[in-house]
């Protein structure tokens, strides 16, 4: 593993990705600084960290889009398949690597609340535990990201559809109000993500009967379901959906609630993402 | 050394590589011929733990690839056809990377990498970035990666495609050079570049084993379609009734070759061609016809191979032991 984080970091820190990746992240910090720090003379850091979070959607996707798409389209997986090494330690090698490109412009935001600290009343531990849980939600979209980019060997694509994907997050709030909030429109919606599910099932497995025994199963669990408590069923989806929210949680804590769930939210999230790229990864040795 | 039992691969409907049983010995140079898609790439592939396999099992000095990956995989180095390089890395950049992945470190890693570099050759370009490289070159690099490790097996799928002949003779020097010291598993659709350096050919047509022998008994148990070609300046007339008087000549087809020059193609039943070809020789003396040309034609690879090729879509797929009955070689005509 640690010649595969070596390998990587070396590629990031030789090449422009890691500046520019911590270029536009201090950008987006800073700009945040400058509204609300500087021009509002607002004390808490935390609101600056907040303001331009969303620039994570763009950024992130961008530096994951080439971890494992790149491998694949240069043909030197194949290599790393052959290597007396796992996936598992290519994954978590790679992902590390992310995350240190991550870490570093983060160290330098670490420093502003210390500097505004000598010049006003700063509350230092929201400051601090905002960066925590911005460095948290960060590494659980490194994770997602660099799952999208084990699905193809088109950066381009891992990009399109990483940066999708974080926005649909990031909005989905604010989206969760247009959604049904009936019990019988949630039993549709789960009906047709079972289906769907079924579909990636056979897609993923080539196992016509796999897919089918799951998909009846789970859509008979959640017929059983709804006809015993059709009122779990009631604003269930908006519910789901904010629940899903990674940026949600993060303004929870912003609002100078250290909420644990959060944490334990965003590393469930980190450990499912690299669990289905090892798998998405192991899934091409078996075709 | 590698045992090789009855691996199968599928993908759905189609079968890349059914039955499969061979074993490589210690010390050899093994050619891995077949024609494109006949399964060369996918039971490399299997061998190196880069696939799986639908069935069957591959074990390297005893260690099963797929249930100690580990330790199978440090035995061995390979070199996939597309070479697997990091283009904006220098070859040292990217071999280090290898050396450390397949577990070495600092002086150990030093020592190999500058021997390596030096035994293929790339010192010049050790420091330039691998994109700008020769393609002969980056095969190099790939070669290169493979040996780092001490493995005692190197396998290499196809490693002389797309280069030019130079590139390709010193490809075929440098397996040569590895073959004194490792084991050395290449595939190739070229005939004769697996005749001149193997000292065994693997033959797979669709997937099956077609033969395993050396390059020469290949040869010779094919060395018999007892074809003798002749020109003589001569008429049709007088050509048709020479052969007539041969006894051993079972069929002969004439064709005109140029002004007054004949050629023709004739079947024997001797079983000795060169005691055929000496009576012809006389014959043509005693009438005073100039005979231009007479060659014994021997079986090459080429005719095994394009047979093979063929045999491979007539029979049917489902034949169980159909690697086991022509293990031992491919049947005379």
């Amino acid at each position: 593993m640690s010649a595969v984080l070596r390998h990587e970091l070396k590629s990031y820190f030789h090449s422009l990705t890691a500046y520019v990746f911590g270029a536009f992240l201090l950008l987006a910090v800073g700009l945040g600084c400058l509204r609300y720090n500087l021009r509002a003379a607002v004390s808490n850091f935390e609101f600056a960290l907040a303001d331009f979070c969303v620039v994570l959607a763009i950024i992130v996707p961008i530096l994951t889009m080439r971890v494992l798409a790149e491998e694949r389209r240069q043909r030197t997986d194949q290599l790393l398949y052959s290597l007396p090494i796992t996936t598992t330690q290519v994954v978590a090698g790679k992902y590390l690597a992310l995350l240190a490109v991550y870490l570093v412009p983060l160290c330098v935001v670490a420093a502003y609340p210390l500097i505004f600290a000598r010049y006003g009343d700063v509350y230092l531990p929201t400051a601090y535990g905002a960066i925590l849980a911005f460095f948290l939600m960060g590494a659980a979209l490194i994770a997602l990201g660099m799952f999208l980019s084990s699905l193809t060997e088109s950066q381009g694509f891992a990009a399109g559809i990483g940066i999708s994907a974080i926005l649909l997050n990031y909005f989905s709030v604010s989206l969760s109000e247009y959604v049904s909030s009936t019990a019988f429109g949630a039993l549709v919606t789960i009906c047709v993500l079972i289906l769907a599910l079924g579909a990636l099932i056979r897609h993923l497995t080539k196992n016509e009967n796999m897919a089918l025994g799951a998909g009846i199963a789970l859509l008979a669990l959640t017929g059983a379901a709804y006809y015993l408590a059709p009122a779990k069923f009631e604003g269930l989806l908006p519910r789901v959906m904010s629940r899903l929210s990674l940026f949600e949680r993060f303004y929870t804590i912003v609002n100078g609630v250290f909420d644990m769930t959060a944490v334990v939210y965003y590393l469930t999230v980190i450990i499912f993402f690299l669990f289905l790229s090892v798998q998405s990864m192991e899934k091409r040795r078996y075709n | 050394m590698i045992e090789i039992e009855h691996l199968t691969k599928r993908y759905g409907a189609h079968t890349a590589v059914s039955d499969l049983s061979f074993q490589v010995e210690q010390g050899q140079i093994y050619g891995f011929l077949g024609p494109n898609g006949a399964g060369k790439s996918t039971t490399m592939n299997i061998m190196t733990g880069c696939l799986s396999a639908t069935e069957g099992h591959v074990r390297i000095e005893g260690h099963d690839i797929f249930d100690e990956p580990d330790k199978a995989k440090r035995l061995m180095g390979y070199l996939p056809e597309q070479p697997p390089l990091y283009l904006n890395e220098t070859p040292e950049e990217y071999l280090r990377f290898v050396g450390e992945a397949k577990g070495l470190r600092g002086d150990a890693l030093a020592r190999q990498m500058d021997g390596i570099i030096e035994q293929t050759g790339i010192g010049a370009m050790a420091h330039r970035r691998i994109s700008t490289l020769s393609k002969g070159y980056k095969q190099r690099v790939g070669v290169a990666q493979a040996l780092l490790g001490s493995p005692k097996v190197i396998i290499l799928d196809e490693p002389t495609v797309g280069l030019d002949p130079i590139q390709i003779i010193e490809i075929r020097d440098l397996i040569k050079e590895l073959g004194r010291t490792h084991t050395v598993i290449f595939s190739s659709h070229i005939l004769s570049e697996v005749q001149a350096i193997c000292d065994q050919i693997i033959m797979i047509a669709k997937g099956k084993l077609a033969a395993f022998d050396t390059p020469e008994n290949l040869e010779r148990r094919l060395l018999a379609p007892n074809e003798l070609v002749l020109t003589a300046e001569t008429d049709e007339e007088a050509l048709a009734g020479l052969l007539a008087g041969m006894e051993f000549i079972s069929a002969a087809q004439m064709e005109r070759t140029g002004e007054g020059r004949l050629t023709a193609h004739i079947r024997t039943d001797r079983t000795d061609i060169y005691e055929a070809s000496r009576a012809v020789f006389f014959a043509f003396a005693q009438r005073g016809i100039p005979l231009l040309e007479l060659t014994p034609k021997k079986a090459n690879l080429e005719d095994i191979f394009l047979e093979l090729a063929d045999d491979g879509d007539a029979q049917p797929e489902t034949a169980p032991d159909a690697g086991h009955d022509t293990e031992s070689g491919v049947e005379e005509e």
